[in-house]
């Protein structure tokens, strides 16, 4: 592990341990039962659990960090899916998408095959959806269907995959050291969106989206999204970049989050549910913890 | 082991709406939307009441296939019963009887292949329930709603989807007194559509 992922690694437990006694003294003073308390609590408690994964899996090497990407990416479409109305003929359909093209991609992130990776889900899987789809013979709702399950593929598994892939380019003067930049990039994001909320909670008053989320603040946004980019540019040391353009590429990164979570909610609101599904407690689903990374991965790795 | 497995592939877990696991002798009987179902609600019960819970399906089907067979006796210890021909010596209750006077809970899968009840998308159940519960008085009787199997593993698919399936289990049911035949299907049936609402995967 490169010296500054150690560094890290250590300021984060630091910031859960934190977390976690501050939460113990709130539920100490807060009336029994207080719901928001005991929210935080879980969510810390949730946060313990995929900090020490993401650390496990990425010091282990680039095999578990893909595995571990994979599995996200197994997960977060079941969600999505399972939300999505698809018929009877996508059954198949759907098959391949699991079993074939979510390993294929994450195979060839790992074999770093950058020519067909970057492709292989936005022109291949696309019309190979479409044609298996019509396959099925089942035209009703056909073109919105087919949609679903690419959207799926794209924002769960093509944009997911750009993570583990940070950890092979190419930098000059950086060999070695890569993991630091997938630590910054979900550091970044991460605490963007729970600044946000902070933010939202102490002071928002004037919603961006009122009718999409009305709990997104302007407050919450500037605050939110600058304070985390102040701290992705304190974190400029882990990266290959100076403190200005640390600064500058985590605003494209808080930016990117900020609307890519906007588009997430939209689907959700379109499926009339809140929370993706209950897989991590106080946090909701997989998609949760995720949608918010999805389009900056994309982003940051060009 | 392989309840750990379904419930690695459905992401099931029981809600428990209208009562609480207990070791209590129950039957649940569940709307059926495929052949994970049984399977399922077997897995979505703590390992405790898993060893004491027997599904009751069709013989045709589990007895074709040495896999099927073994999963069948060995893993789910499925209540084998007679589909057609049936005479005074297959009768399917003989077999659910003596399966509840052993002291097993059972799985049930009440609905019968022809006609569609009005208004949920349930065919009407046959009235095996209703023999059941009378001789059986002690036995608490669970309605289950099943979500979303149909599309993880939908009839005449072999290939599962990680998709995620809900079971609900609701409140006991009792036979009252006095209460005849088509009464009491009704009210089990209507008891089980009454979970649908609530069963919702998110």
């Amino acid at each position: 592990m490169p010296r500054e992922t150690q560094w890290i690694a250590a300021i984060l437990l630091g910031l859960l341990t934190i977390a976690t006694l501050i939460g113990a003294w709130m539920a100490r003073r807060a009336r029994p039962g207080n719901a928001s308390v005991a929210n935080l609590n879980q969510r810390t408690r949730s946060w313990w659990w995929m900090v020490a994964l993401f650390i496990a899996a990425a010091s282990l090497g680039r095999a578990t960090s893909a595995l571990l990407f994979c599995a996200v990416s197994f997960l977060a479409p079941r969600e999505m899916l399972t939300l999505s109305p698809t018929r009877r003929g996508d059954h198949r359909t759907l098959a391949w998408v699991f079993f074939v093209i979510t390993p294929v991609q994450y195979a060839l992130v790992y074999r770093d095959w950058y020519g067909l990776f970057s492709i292989f889900v936005p022109v291949w899987a696309f019309l190979f959806i479409a044609i298996r789809c019509a396959l099925g013979q089942d035209t009703r709702r056909y073109h919105e269907r087919v949609a679903k399950i690419q959207w799926a593929l794209m924002t769960c598994v093509y944009f997911i995959s750009h993570a583990p892939a940070l950890l092979d380019l190419r930098i000059a003067g950086f060999e070695g050291r890569n993991l630091n930049l997938l630590l910054f990039l979900t550091i970044v994001v991460q605490l963007s969106d729970i600044l946000q909320y902070v933010w939202g909670k102490l002071i928002g008053r004037h919603p961006v989206v009122p009718r999409l989320s009305p709990k997104k603040t302007w407050e919450g946004l500037i605050g939110g999204a600058g304070s985390a980019a102040l701290v992705g540019m304190a974190l400029w040391w882990m990266t290959p970049f100076s403190p200005l353009a640390a600064l500058l590429l985590s605003l494209a990164i808080v930016a990117a989050g900020f609307f890519g979570g906007l588009a997430m909610s939209a689907v959700k609101r379109d499926a009339g549910v809140k929370d993706w599904s209950h897989l991590i407690p106080g946090h909701g689903g997989m998609l949760d913890r995720i949608d918010p990374c999805a389009s900056p991965r994309r982003c940051s790795s060009t | 082991m392989i309840a750990g497995l379904i419930q690695l592939l459905t992401g099931v877990q029981g809600r428990w709406q209208g009562c609480e696991p207990n070791s209590r002798q129950r039957i649940y009987f569940a709307n059926h939307q495929s052949n994970l179902d049984a399977p399922v609600i077997w897995a979505s019960l703590p390992p405790l009441l898993r060893a004491k819970t027997r599904p009751v399906a069709a013989k045709d089907y589990w007895e074709k296939g040495r896999l099927r067979q073994w999963l069948a006796n060995d893993v789910f210890r499925v209540v084998l019963i007679e589909r057609s021909g049936i005479t005074v010596h297959n009768n399917p209750l003989t077999r659910t009887d003596e399966a509840l006077d052993a002291g097993s809970s059972l799985i049930l899968f009440p609905e019968g292949t022809r006609q569609q009840a009005e208004d949920s998308g349930m065919n009407l159940f046959k009235p095996g329930l209703w023999h059941l519960a009378r001789k059986h008085p002690e036995v608490e009787l669970i309605p289950v709603w099943l979500e979303n199997l149909n599309r993880i593993l939908p009839k005449g698919e072999f290939i599962p989807l990680p998709l995620l399936a809900s079971v609900t289990f609701g409140a006991p049911l009792r036979l009252e007194a006095g209460e005849n035949k088509p009464a009491f299907i009704a009210r089990a049936q209507a008891a089980v559509a009454a979970l649908e609402a609530s069963g919702e995967v998110s």
